[in-house]
């Protein structure tokens, strides 16, 4: 799911859909190779469409960075379960995880793009959530 | 109210059976408005909390609650885990461990206020708020198992001519009107089924 020890930005991918959240994964990896860790989730714990907090926890663990974590989600409960996840983190890591309110293929790719080039978390979920404001 | 270790098992299996049980009815009414999971998200979450008995019941009642209250945070999906699972967590966080009707009445108050946080909502947008706002409204205000009941049933019917405004039904606009809100009735029924286990004593 993830292979990058890089001090970028994570990237976490949430989707209903896991092949969703694989492909737009697929597609950050084309734009910006291994230079910023990413994870994506995807699916219910049987498998089926829907998003789960374990998932996502692990997706986090996945992708995590010292410079943070952004999520990208699709749909209502991939952004409420998501924002679980977050609250269920410990308390040094809660701070630097931000879910962004951006367009999930879309958002990942510009996000992605610009934690390649070292920016902060705050620009990064800038540039997702500016891109289609 | 005091629940002995046998009441709370009794209200664990209550409440898994009304979901367990209406999972076909839930998953149809969100087939209508949403995505059509929410019966099968709502029986795997309680199933798993039934997985976690009998060591659940020997918790006391806010230990409890908040254990049920992560097992569906992490099982149910969708956004029912979270919405239901912060009611449950937030319930048991306030109690005491011998509460008294004012102090369920307070917790109460408390997590319905985290599960307007969690889902940026109020009552009024066709969701499982329009269930647990009215019936704490007439829990406070003094009714009994009875009333609190009817109104829980009352609510979730009273969502069937509303427009969503917040979860997946919203997208429907217009088309959400005449559907009773899924997550409404499911909430309506674990209210039920919780007050029926407890054979009033609870709130009595």
């Amino acid at each position: 799911m993830s292979d990058s020890s890089s001090g970028n930005v994570g990237i976490v991918i949430v989707s209903h859909s896991s092949k969703i959240a694989e492909g737009a994964a697929d597609m950050v990896r084309q734009m910006v190779g291994n230079a910023v860790p990413l994870a994506w989730t995807g699916g219910d714990t049987d498998g089926g469409l829907g998003t789960n907090v374990a998932g996502i926890l692990e997706a986090i663990e996945a992708a995590w960075s010292p410079a943070g974590v952004a999520i990208l989600v699709d749909l209502g409960g991939a952004e409420t379960n998501s924002e679980m996840a977050v609250e269920m983190l410990a308390e040094d890591r809660r701070a630097r995880v931000v879910v962004c309110n951006a367009p999930v293929v879309e958002g990942a790719v510009i996000a992605a793009t610009e934690s390649s080039g070292g920016s902060s978390l705050a620009a990064v979920k800038r540039s997702a959530e500016e891109f289609y404001a | 109210m005091s629940l002995d270790r046998a009441a709370r098992e009794r209200l664990v299996r209550a409440l898994a059976a009304s979901m367990i049980e209406h999972a076909e009815e839930l998953t149809t009414l969100d087939q209508a408005i949403g995505d059509g999971d929410h019966g099968l998200n709502m029986k795997r979450g309680f199933e798993a909390v039934l997985a976690t008995l009998p060591g659940l019941a020997d918790k006391s009642l806010p230990e409890m609650l908040k254990s049920i209250g992560m097992t569906l945070v992490m099982k149910v999906g969708g956004a029912s885990g979270p919405l239901v699972g912060t009611f449950f967590m937030e319930l048991g966080k306030a109690l005491p461990d011998q509460p008294a009707r004012a102090d369920l009445v307070a917790a109460a108050d408390k997590a319905i206020e985290a599960v307007k946080m969690r889902g940026r909502s109020e009552a009024g947008q066709k969701t499982l708020l329009d269930v647990l706002v009215p019936v704490q409204a007439v829990f406070a205000g003094g009714g009994d198992a009875r009333a609190i009941a009817a109104e829980a049933t009352q609510a979730a019917d009273r969502t069937t001519p509303m427009l969503a405004t917040r979860g997946r039904a919203s997208f429907l606009g217009e088309r959400s009107i005449g559907h009773m809100d899924p997550g409404s009735r499911s909430a309506s029924l674990l209210i039920s089924a919780a007050i029926a286990a407890l054979e009033l004593e609870a709130i009595s």
